[in-house]
């Protein structure tokens, strides 16, 4: 495993910032249209995050235009251009797959103090 | 040219490319390898060397008849050995090291290697048979069913798919894609699986 590690280190980001599952954030995510590219934001509740060195993953949920959406980013990948944190939320859960049965009110999650 | 090289199966990840996207990918610790034996054309009737991984830890244990192999090439022993081919013209002569600088990114590979013993498997594992229902008074599970007709023949075709023992066998995986090499550290990052589990060894061949 070592070894891997060691290899896999230069693809390893070290400007992500410290959220966790119940966050909300705004993934900056890059485009490539033809020849030219640009920058989208996904913002929605981290719903998950799936941890193993360059593999790593997190799963982002918003809703939109009534619809759900996930999309699960690879979180190393130079797809993500950037994560910015929004908001943090206090969850008793590591993966918040049950939020997807709530909708509106039953869906909130509570901010969460600065300290934890 | 020596076209190819012994290594050590590390594990499998995952890399990105320049567009982002993920490649899966087998690193393999090859090499270094040292060249214990020259096969050539006149003496052996094929052109090949014989080589030993040089791993961290060293052989102590080899056996006399082994030693005198080694001590022939003036090399340490090692716990593996293998031949690759080389080209006819090659210079390459006991003593000689090979490195996985050998190998380019984007060229195609052979990968062989020794697949994962899984014992005795029925024919729904080995041989990808369907079987049958479970339940709902279902007598007919996991068994392979009819294996041919009665008197005519009165046996059992050869080759016929049954239970047996599976895995564990030579396996070649073809034109594989080395995405990367890492010479520093004597690393092949090589598209997709390779046979065999972490730790197991593998030769890597060049695409003739």
């Amino acid at each position: 495993m070592d070894v891997i590690r060691d290899a896999t280190q230069q693809y390893l980001k070290t400007d992500i910032p410290d959220f966790r599952p119940g966050d909300t954030v705004k993934v900056n995510v890059r485009l490539r249209e033809g020849e030219k590219e640009r920058i989208q934001v996904f913002e929605g509740l981290v719903i998950a995050r799936s941890h193993g060195g360059v593999s790593e993953t997190f799963t982002v949920r918003k809703i939109s235009s009534g619809i759900g959406v996930e999309r699960t980013f690879p979180l190393h990948s130079p797809i993500v251009a950037g994560i910015e944190l929004a908001r943090r939320g206090r969850v008793r859960r590591a993966k918040l797959y049950y939020i997807r049965g709530l909708r509106g009110k039953a869906a909130r999650i509570r901010e969460r103090a600065r300290t934890s | 040219m020596v076209r190819g090289i012994l290594g050590k199966k590390v594990g499998m990840t995952q890399i990105f490319d320049d567009e982002g996207r993920v490649i899966p990918v087998t690193v393999i610790e090859a090499g270094p390898c040292v060249v214990v034996q020259r096969k050539t054309g006149e003496r052996d009737g094929y052109q090949a060397v014989q080589l030993g991984l040089v791993e961290r830890a060293p052989r102590r244990n080899a056996p006399k008849p082994l030693q005198g192999h080694f001590g022939k090439a003036g090399v340490p022993p090692t716990r593996l050995l293998g031949e690759v081919p080389v080209d006819a013209d090659d210079a390459a002569k006991p003593g000689d090291s090979v490195l996985a600088d050998i190998f380019a990114v984007d060229e195609r590979v052979h990968v062989i290697g020794r697949s994962k013993g899984r014992g005795f498997q029925g024919v729904i594992k080995r041989h990808g048979y369907k079987g049958g229902r479970a339940t709902h008074g279902s007598m007919f599970h996991r068994a392979p069913g009819s294996i041919g007709a009665s008197a005519d023949p009165s046996r059992v075709y050869p080759g016929t798919r049954l239970p047996g023992h599976m895995g564990d066998a030579r396996v070649t995986v073809k034109n594989a894609k080395v995405v990367k090499v890492d010479t520093d550290r004597n690393l092949l990052f090589i598209k997709g699986g390779v046979p065999g589990a972490r730790n197991s060894y593998v030769r890597i061949v060049k695409v003739t």
